[in-house]
């Protein structure tokens, strides 16, 4: 066995092993099958959706995650540096920040709703509070850990502030903005299911929420392992873009 | 052997800490000259505010009172003419060794063209014994590698001066002595007016031509050893009687002074 069959093997496996676990609560008769699909039933489900709206679902969800990700980090990185930065701003934005961030995004639905209709206009507004403040948080802690030396090595060597800027902080900075990234996916696909359930047509979540009107479980199924799959796959692109910028990064194992 | 031009001067130079009711005075009024090729080292007990006299010329703070002098005028802050080498390296760790010796002469203040640039680095990395970690990140350096690249960024910008703040302090004995060997080597090809900050007697002895021994806080000068070798040196000068009896006269006078100091704390928090 090449390692490369190896390593296939050992990614491949736990999900073998989940399937596996599947079959087994579905035919143990511990719960009636009935709320138990079979996997094979989700897997054919999937394919007949897949030929009907799931792709328009999977595209309404993607776009709408990396609107909000992509809007909410565009802030979060010029505030974080603004925030790292200047000690004297955090003190006072600092409670300010952990105020909204501990605001659950789904609590404010109701009202993103009557101040943002129930459009599109309304979930990018959600996703976006939600990739911002977590994304924030991350970007200021990173940077106010930058340490000084720095700085005072290329001031010695003559760096201007741009200079020290765009060739000293930032590069310390792309690892922090990547995992600021990195978090603020996570976030915003949590959130957007939710801000689906409540108000579209169109959507993971709103697939999920129509299936459930009508007890449809295998759809339900299919919608979950959908976003699964998705958050998952954007998060190996992400890490595979981190480890070739961040190369000089000492990393763990 | 005072003979060159005063590059440096520190003229009544006085430093102090901390809001009026708190004040914390570091440096105590001052005055000492280093002139143009000289090896200057400064000793003196811990936290009596060495550090805080090369940040000084460096550019890094301003005296409280007094004036530090170089080449005449008042320094204003940090420049590429004075290379400054730090106990932690500063190397930059997203930049391979190479690009970490470019990195200053990529910037305005001495840009050079890509040609020259790449010159310079090969010959630093030659020098300082790192030309096969060129494409090297520097988490994969030891410690004295990373010292030997910061010296080597320091010098591709070519400083006048330069300034040391304990540079060989993290460094196992055997590294220690062949930085010390190393930079009394580079010296010698390229000349520079140094100050060095250390702890260690038998290094102050070792590299410098003259040795200014502090007082414990608020810092004065205890004493200015002048030392008689010449250059080059080797190793066999610590065998020499007179390096032997330099050396337990400096001892003492440090020794003193952290005696003082010891003394200081035990009234203060009676
Ligand atoms: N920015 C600062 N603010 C307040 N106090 C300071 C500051 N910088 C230094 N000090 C104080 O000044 C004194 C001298 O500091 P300095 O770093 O110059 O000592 P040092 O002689 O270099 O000590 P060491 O040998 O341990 O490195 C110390 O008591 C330190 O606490
Ligand atoms: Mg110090």
């Amino acid at each position: 066995m090449g390692p490369g069959v190896r390593r296939a093997a050992l990614i491949l496996l736990p999900w073998l092993a989940i399937v596996a676990l599947w079959y087994g609560v579905h035919h143990s008769g511990l719960i009636s099958p009935a709320l138990v699909p079979a996997p094979h039933a989700v897997a054919a489900r999937f394919a007949e959706l897949a030929t009907g709206r799931l792709p328009l679902d999977i595209l309404m969800s993607t776009r709408r995650v990396v609107t909000g990700v992509a809007l909410g980090i565009a802030l979060a990185v010029p505030a974080g540096f603004v925030l790292g930065w200047y000690r004297q701003v955090r003190t006072f934005v600092d409670p300010l920040v952990n105020f909204f961030r501990a605001l659950p995004p789904i609590a404010l639905i109701p009202l993103v709703i009557v101040y943002f209709g129930v459009d599109e206009l309304a979930k990018t507004v959600i996703l976006f509070y939600a990739a911002f403040f977590a994304g924030v948080i991350v970007m200021y802690e990173g940077i106010s850990q930058i340490s000084p030396i720095y700085l005072r090595v290329a001031r010695t060597l003559g760096a201007s502030d741009s200079e020290i800027f765009l060739k000293v902080v930032v590069p310390m900075t792309v690892p922090h903005m990547l995992t600021a990234l990195r978090v603020a996916l996570g976030v915003a696909w949590a959130t957007l299911v939710a801000s689906e359930l409540i108000a579209a047509q169109r959507g993971l979540g709103a697939l999920i929420q129509d299936a459930a009107s009508f007890f449809q479980l295998d759809i339900i199924y299919v919608g979950i392992i959908s976003i699964g799959f998705i958050a998952l796959a954007m998060d190996l692109a992400l890490r595979r873009l981190s480890r070739r910028l961040l190369a000089w990064q000492e990393r763990m194992a | 052997m005072t003979t060159g031009r005063v590059r440096i001067a520190f003229e009544g130079v006085s430093v102090a800490f901390g809001p009026p009711d708190r004040r914390l005075r570091v440096v105590d009024d001052v005055s000492y000259a280093i002139h143009d090729g000289e090896f200057v080292s400064v000793i003196g007990p811990s936290g009596c505010g060495k550090t805080t006299m090369l940040n000084m010329v460096a550019g890094f703070m301003q005296p409280t009172a007094g004036r530090v002098l170089l080449d005449g005028k008042p320094v204003t802050g940090p420049g590429p003419d004075r290379g400054v080498i730090f106990q932690e390296y500063g190397v930059f760790p997203w930049l391979t060794v190479r690009q970490n010796i470019e990195f200053g002469l990529k910037l305005r203040a001495n840009r050079r063209p890509a040609a020259e640039r790449a010159e310079i680095a090969r010959r630093y990395m030659r020098l300082m014994g790192l030309e096969d970690f060129a494409d090297a990140w520097p988490r994969t350096l030891s410690g004295g590698m990373r010292q030997r690249l910061a010296l080597a960024r320091a010098y591709a910008v070519r400083p006048q001066f330069l300034l040391m703040d304990e540079p060989f302090g993290a460094l196992d004995a055997q590294t220690r002595s062949a930085m010390q060997n190393l930079l009394l080597e580079v010296l010698r090809t390229e000349g520079k007016t140094v100050m060095l900050i250390t702890h260690s007697v038998e290094e102050a002895l070792y590299l410098s031509s003259r040795i200014v021994v502090m007082t414990a806080r608020p810092t004065r000068i205890r004493e200015i050893v002048e030392v008689p070798f010449g250059y080059p040196r080797a190793e066999a000068l610590h065998e020499q009687p007179e390096f032997g009896r330099l050396r337990s006269h400096l001892r003492d006078l440090v020794m003193q002074e952290y005696a003082a100091q010891a003394r200081q704390r035990f009234a203060v928090t009676d």
